[in-house]
């Protein structure tokens, strides 16, 4: 069994998520984890598959007009990863060059993973949310980091744990 | 209503953010300081005028102190209401029920998101005005409102609360 990583990214309209999953499915793919979304107008959807092969499923997505496509074979999931505690990290303030490195270098200097992230840029306001797995007792040192990298940037950081009621 | 008589409000402009004094931690207020009487005042009379706001502290109008307003009556999420109100140095002193609900702000116009808030709470604070301490007790959109206006006093948007990467939400206009 093949599995596939596929990227379309385009001008957004209606029916595009249609039209990708069709074609997929035209190839028999089973679209296994997908994500969707609008980012400033833009189509962007990525997407793990099973079933066809790459040449196979390029050739499916080639009919789709004024998208860009990415198809490429890859190993099946190692790990499920889900060592560590969950966190969350709001960033937001004035826009301005390299944010996301800064803040995202902290983190990975804690040893978190991250596992979500969005950011919009609203007027002059930019907002990051990061979701990501912190060793055991790494937080409250990643929080001091973090406090120092924001101060640097002029932006406002906090770090919380993510809670997660399982009913 | 809990407020005392207070003077005619003037209309304030509301700031947005990234400013500042929406990230400082507000001063505390003596509530029969004259100045403070004004801004209580001021601050009811702009969420008056302002479409859809059922809240206002003092940092979104610029001024880095513990004052709010709060007035949820007739909103539909709305359970207990203690009509429009202002308050001074308030701290929650009892918070139970944590229900995840989503919220906007006047301060981030152009965003929405998903927020934890007790559906129960107990605040302490001193009225503007008569210096009066009360303690109320409250629930439902009243309690959110009430958390949302205490953060501001603590130099907290709801952007630092939400609860992961998906839960914040471009807002769409109504108005």
């Amino acid at each position: 069994m093949h599995e596939l990583a596929i990227t379309v990214i385009g001008p957004d309209r209606t029916g595009i998520v249609a039209d990708v999953a069709e074609a997929l499915a035209e190839v028999g793919a089973n679209l296994t984890d997908s994500t969707m979304t609008r980012l400033r107008g833009h189509f962007a959807m990525t997407l793990i598959c099973t079933g066809p092969t790459a040449p196979e499923a390029e050739k499916a997505l080639e009919a789709l007009a004024g998208v860009t496509t990415a198809v490429r074979q890859v190993e099946p999931e190692a790990s499920p990863g889900d060592d560590g505690e969950a966190w969350v990290v709001s960033v937001h303030g004035a826009d301005r060059l390299g944010i996301v490195a800064a803040v995202t270098r902290e983190v990975a200097g804690a040893g978190g993973n991250i596992t979500d992230l969005s950011t919009r840029l609203v007027g002059s306001l930019y907002v990051l949310i990061a979701e990501a797995d912190l060793p055991v007792g790494a937080g409250e040192e990643l929080a001091q980091h973090l406090a120092v990298a924001a101060s640097e940037l002029g932006v406002e950081v906090t770090l919380r744990r993510a809670e997660s009621e399982i009913l | 209503m809990i407020s005392p008589e207070l003077p005619e409000g003037k209309i304030l402009p509301v700031i947005t953010a990234p400013a500042s004094v929406l990230s400082t931690v507000g001063d505390e207020v003596d509530p029969i300081d004259p100045a403070v009487i004004q801004l209580a005042a001021d601050l009811i009379a702009t969420m008056k005028i302002s479409p859809g706001c059922v809240g206002l502290a003092a940092p979104q109008v610029g001024i880095g102190t513990q004052i709010f307003c709060v007035n949820v009556v007739g909103h539909p999420k709305a359970v207990t209401t203690h009509g429009a109100f202002a308050l001074c140095n308030a701290k929650i002193i009892e918070a139970s029920r944590w229900k995840a609900g989503r919220e906007g702000c006047m301060s981030v116009p152009d965003l929405t998101g998903d927020v934890k808030r007790a559906g129960r709470i107990v605040v302490s604070a001193v009225l503007p005005g008569s210096g009066e301490a009360v303690t109320i007790t409250t629930d439902g959109f009243e309690a959110r409102a009430l958390q949302h206006e205490i953060d501001h006093c603590a130099g907290k948007l709801f952007l630092d609360r939400v609860a992961g990467a998906h839960a914040i939400y471009q807002r769409k206009v109504y108005l």
